[in-house]
């Protein structure tokens, strides 16, 4: 029955990720500017332009290439990247684990960081720690990622400590982790961007749920306070959380842009604005694509933790 | 803080004896901001016997129960008193209210256990019942061996008369249904063979063939494990249903206290002997809610009512014969009979409200089958029903608040529209909706005035003016006054405000009124003077009444008939008095033995 459902969604995650598919090769075909182009520069004739556009497959109708295009991404290929020449897949591969390092270990970080301070928070409600800690998210929510990522930089790397690295150092072809200090700024600029809305919901509905019935009614059977809340609290408050942590988490895919170019690091981001520079088409499809892949993925596993947590869907589903 | 009232005490059952397991002396509990809510109270538990508190909300009963358990409320705190409790086959007291909280942990759950209000709101929704039975044995770490424990969740389960197996209690609470996750609830309490039992209003949001189960297994589990039990209610019936004692609670003084037969058959307190009047009673013999209505109330206003009730005490009465021989007790005919019964007045014309062989079915389930009603001026109807009945989703239908529904609903003979929006105006004035909750069917942003005013707006005519006097005479009508034209729902009281939604139904002047559950959400005091309200309004307005609720005990204080409901069909319908002394169906015979006697 459990499995059905998530049969079910992966099928309908399927049809959504095509359905990006469509809309990314055809904002791409909308974009100006011609790729020909682009890459011969000063030296661009009509007759290069013309061979060029056949090399690189642009003369043929657009939904062969977009067929071309889609078949490709099935088997991992992701075509060529038109500025470099090389293949897209091979271009990107280090910089996917690069970025997928940073948004996991800023995920690993942020989500039980975020849970528990906000079952603190919900326990001590309207105490003065609490209030403190409801104004101090409050300011790190309303604040853009740059703005903190710049401060973090301006404390511990520049003005007023000198610790810590200001950019990345590795070389091109070093794999980022090599030197994990270079990872820190960047990780806690994403951390503080994304735990305080997981800590706001997280006090909200565990205050809601304190309140219940059946909260106060395992306090009544003697049950330790400890076990009030793990055992009969938490796992109620979190079928609500899941939903923002993957709203959390999915945003994580696309703010990574920001923080790399900010950090200097070499990702997704990177190699995403890079791309839109030089219009290199191809690499900007395949790490939209993988972007919206994180969403799908993302959005999933919360309703999957939804339905965990709520025997009234797992049983009915 | 007002000053301690002294208690009524009908007999020295409280005088120290080795029955008592539970001694309550002078209690107070204050708000953290310091208004007392109890002003010390007294009472004892004993063994085997169950005390009934009662009172109505905000009387602080449930504040009392919980502070034995040494629990309190957020908001609340211990001001001072003992509670003294005497575990099994201990000669010394513990004090509850002075134990540190492991102390108090082991206590509860064990030495004294809680039944709560509502089963659906109290059972752990992502636990299988099974474990949270268990849960209990494990803290409390009952017997010596797991599978003593095990063998106690079965052996419990089976006491409360569920089945115990593994299938059983491998069950989500929303798998089960009401009363049986109440059962659940009581097993969990029994669990650890405790002292005494707190039961906070276990049976309030139950139907009453279930309530008469859940008490049933109640009186049993007390007696065969020699409880004390602290019943807490509004509920007068029940008190007298299951209760050994009973001691009355007004506004955190306990007013009266002592046997049930003794307290409730010679009431001394005059707040006893008000609560007493209140209570509706299924023979009808005396007029609820007489005291409470106005001065505006013409004893003559009441006739109509007073030939009821006596119709109800003798058995048989002038007026009602003609009506009880020309009805047959087949359903199906009674919607005629009904008609006949309701007086000469509809004899060539239409009836002012028909439904015809009304159905509605969502997928397979059928919701409503055939229903038939005739309504006439002047005239109220109960529709009685328990939940999942269809009574709520018929006066939907009637009001054209649902249009999934296929049959006819008529009005003076036309045949109106599904929905209210495709209904004429005049239509939709003259069929007019009260709903159940007045906590939330009045808009708490808005004032009276401002919640009035809308119904009149949307008919569209008049001044401003105009539905100023409008408003204000239905204020008048309800007993409100038009000093509430202002007013907002917060500052209202339960019983205001469900006058404040009657004379929103009123505004317009309709000609139907359709009442659903209006008086469930209300204490019974309460209750009684909107019952009187309603006697009146109908005197004085010619008005003709829908009325809906799961409350058999009512119909005599305000229906002429009596339609049954049971899964969607229509078992019983006729005069009210000939319905209540010969059931035609099987259904209708089983509720009115379920209602607690009183």
């Amino acid at each position: 029955m459990f499995g059905k459902v998530i049969v079910r969604r992966l099928i309908f995650s399927a049809f959504i990720l095509i359905a990006v598919s469509l809309l990314v090769f055809g904002a791409t075909l909308l974009l100006p500017g011609d790729a020909a182009r682009a890459i011969l520069g000063q030296q661009a004739t009509p007759e290069r332009i013309a061979a060029l556009n056949e090399q690189l497959g642009l003369d043929k109708p657009a939904w062969l290439r977009y067929l071309t295009w889609l078949g490709g991404l099935f088997v991992g290929d992701f075509g060529t990247s038109s500025a470099s020449g090389g293949s897209v897949a091979e271009l990107l591969g280090e910089r996917i684990g690069a970025s997928f390092i940073l948004m996991g270990v800023a995920a690993v970080i942020s989500v039980p960081l975020g849970i528990g301070l906000g079952v603190y928070q919900a326990l001590h409600r309207s105490g003065r720690r609490d209030q403190a800690m409801t104004g101090i998210s409050l300011v790190l929510a309303a604040m853009p990622e740059f703005v903190i990522g710049i401060g973090l930089i301006a404390i511990f790397a520049t003005s007023v400590f000198q610790i810590l690295p200001a950019v990345t150092l590795a070389p091109p072809g070093e794999p980022v982790w090599n030197r994990p200090q270079q990872l820190i700024l960047p990780t806690l600029t994403l951390v503080l961007v994304v735990t305080p809305y997981i800590v706001r919901m997280m006090r909200a509905t565990m205050i809601e749920v304190l309140d219940s019935g059946f909260v106060e009614m395992a306090r009544l059977k003697g049950v330790p306070e400890k076990r009030v809340i793990m055992r009969h609290a938490v796992p109620h408050a979190l079928g609500p959380v899941a939903q923002v942590v993957a709203i959390q988490l999915a945003w994580l895919a696309g703010g990574v842009v920001v923080v790399e170019f900010l950090f200097r690091y070499p990702g997704l981001g990177q190699a995403l604005i890079d791309a839109v520079t030089y219009r290199d088409v191809q690499v900007v499809q395949a790490i939209s694509m993988l972007v919206a892949a994180v969403y799908v993925v993302v959005n999933l596993a919360a309703d999957v933790v939804g339905i965990l947590t709520n025997p009234k869907l797992r049983s009915a589903a | 803080m007002s000053p301690k009232t002294e208690t009524v005490r009908h007999d020295a059952a409280n005088e120290p004896n080795e029955k008592i397991v539970l001694r309550v002396t002078d209690l107070k509990v204050v708000t953290n901001a310091g208004d007392e809510i109890l002003h010390g109270i007294d009472f004892t538990l004993a063994r085997g016997e169950i005390l009934g508190l009662v009172g109505e909300s905000g009387s602080g009963k449930t504040t009392a129960g919980l502070a034995c358990m040494a629990h309190f409320r957020d908001g609340l705190k211990f001001e001072s008193g003992s509670v003294s409790l005497w575990p099994r086959g201990d000669a010394t007291a513990v004090e509850v209210v002075e134990l540190d909280e492991a102390a108090v942990r082991a206590l509860r759950g064990s030495r004294i256990a809680y039944i709560p209000q509502d089963p659906a709101l109290s059972l752990n929704p992502a636990m299988r019942v099974g474990e949270q039975i268990r849960e209990v044995l494990d803290i409390h770490q009952f017997g010596s061996s797991e599978a003593e424990r095990t063998e106690r969740v079965a052996e419990v389960l089976v006491d409360v008369g569920l089945p115990g197996d593994k299938d059983y209690q491998k069950r989500w609470p929303h798998q089960l249904s009401g009363g049986q996750q109440q059962r659940i609830g009581i097993a969990m309490a029994f669990a650890m063979y405790p002292d005494v039992l707190i039961l906070d209003e276990p049976t309030t949001g139950l139907d009453v063939s279930t309530q008469s189960v859940v008490l049933d297994t109640i009186r049993q589990m007390t007696v065969a494990n020699n409880v004390a039990g602290l019943y807490i209610t509004h509920d007068l019936a029940v008190i007298k249903d299951i209760s050994d004692r009973v001691a009355v609670m007004l506004r955190g003084d306990l007013v009266e206290e002592g046997p049930v037969d003794a307290v409730l058959d010679h009431p001394e307190h005059e707040y006893t002997k008000m609560l007493m009047a209140a209570v509706p009673d299924l023979d009808g013999r005396k007029t609820i809610g007489d005291g409470a209505a106005e001065a505006k109330t013409a004893p003559e206003d009441d006739d109509k009512t007073h030939i009821l009730v006596s119709t109800g005490a003798n058995g048989s009465a002038a007026g009602q014969d003609s009506a009880d021989e020309d009805s047959t007790a087949e359903s199906g005919a009674a919607a005629a009979s009904a008609g006949a019964a309701g007086g000469g007045a509809a004899s060539a014309d239409a009836p002012l409200l028909e439904v015809k062989d009304i159905a509605l079915a969502y997928g397979k389930a059928q919701i409503l089958d055939g229903i038939n009603l005739v309504l006439e001026p002047g005239e109220c109807t109960m529709l009685l029903g328990e939940s999942g009945s269809g009574k709520t989703t018929l006066s939907q239908c009637v009001a054209g608040l649902n249009d999934d529904y296929t049959g006819s609903v008529r009005l003076r003979g036309t045949e109106l529209a599904r929905s209210t929006r495709k209904r004429t105006n005049e239509q939709r004035v003259g069929i007019q909706y009260v709903f159940q909750s007045p906590f939330s069917s009045l808009n708490p942003r808005r004032s009276i005035g401002q919640s009035l005013t809308v119904p009149l707006e949307m008919s569209g005519d008049g001044t401003a003016a105009s539905r100023k006097a409008a408003v204000e005479e239905a204020l008048d009508s309800v007993r409100l006054g038009r000093s509430f034209y202002h007013r907002r729902p917060g500052d209202l009281s339960g019983g205001e405000r469900q006058r404040a939604a009657i004379a929103r139904a009123l505004v317009n002047a309709p000609s139907v009124m359709v009442c659903d559950e209006i008086t469930s959400a209300l204490d019974v005091s309460v209750q009684a003077s909107i019952v009187a309200l309603l006697r009146t309004l109908r005197a004085e307005r010619q008005l003709a009444m829908l009325f809906v609720t799961h409350n058999i005990a009512l119909s005599r204080h305000i229906a002429d008939n009596l339609a049954v409901l049971n899964k969607g069909k229509i078992v019983d319908y006729g005069p009210t008095a000939q319905v209540l002394e010969n059931p035609s169906h099987e259904y209708t015979r089983a509720l009115i033995s379920d209602v607690p006697k009183f």
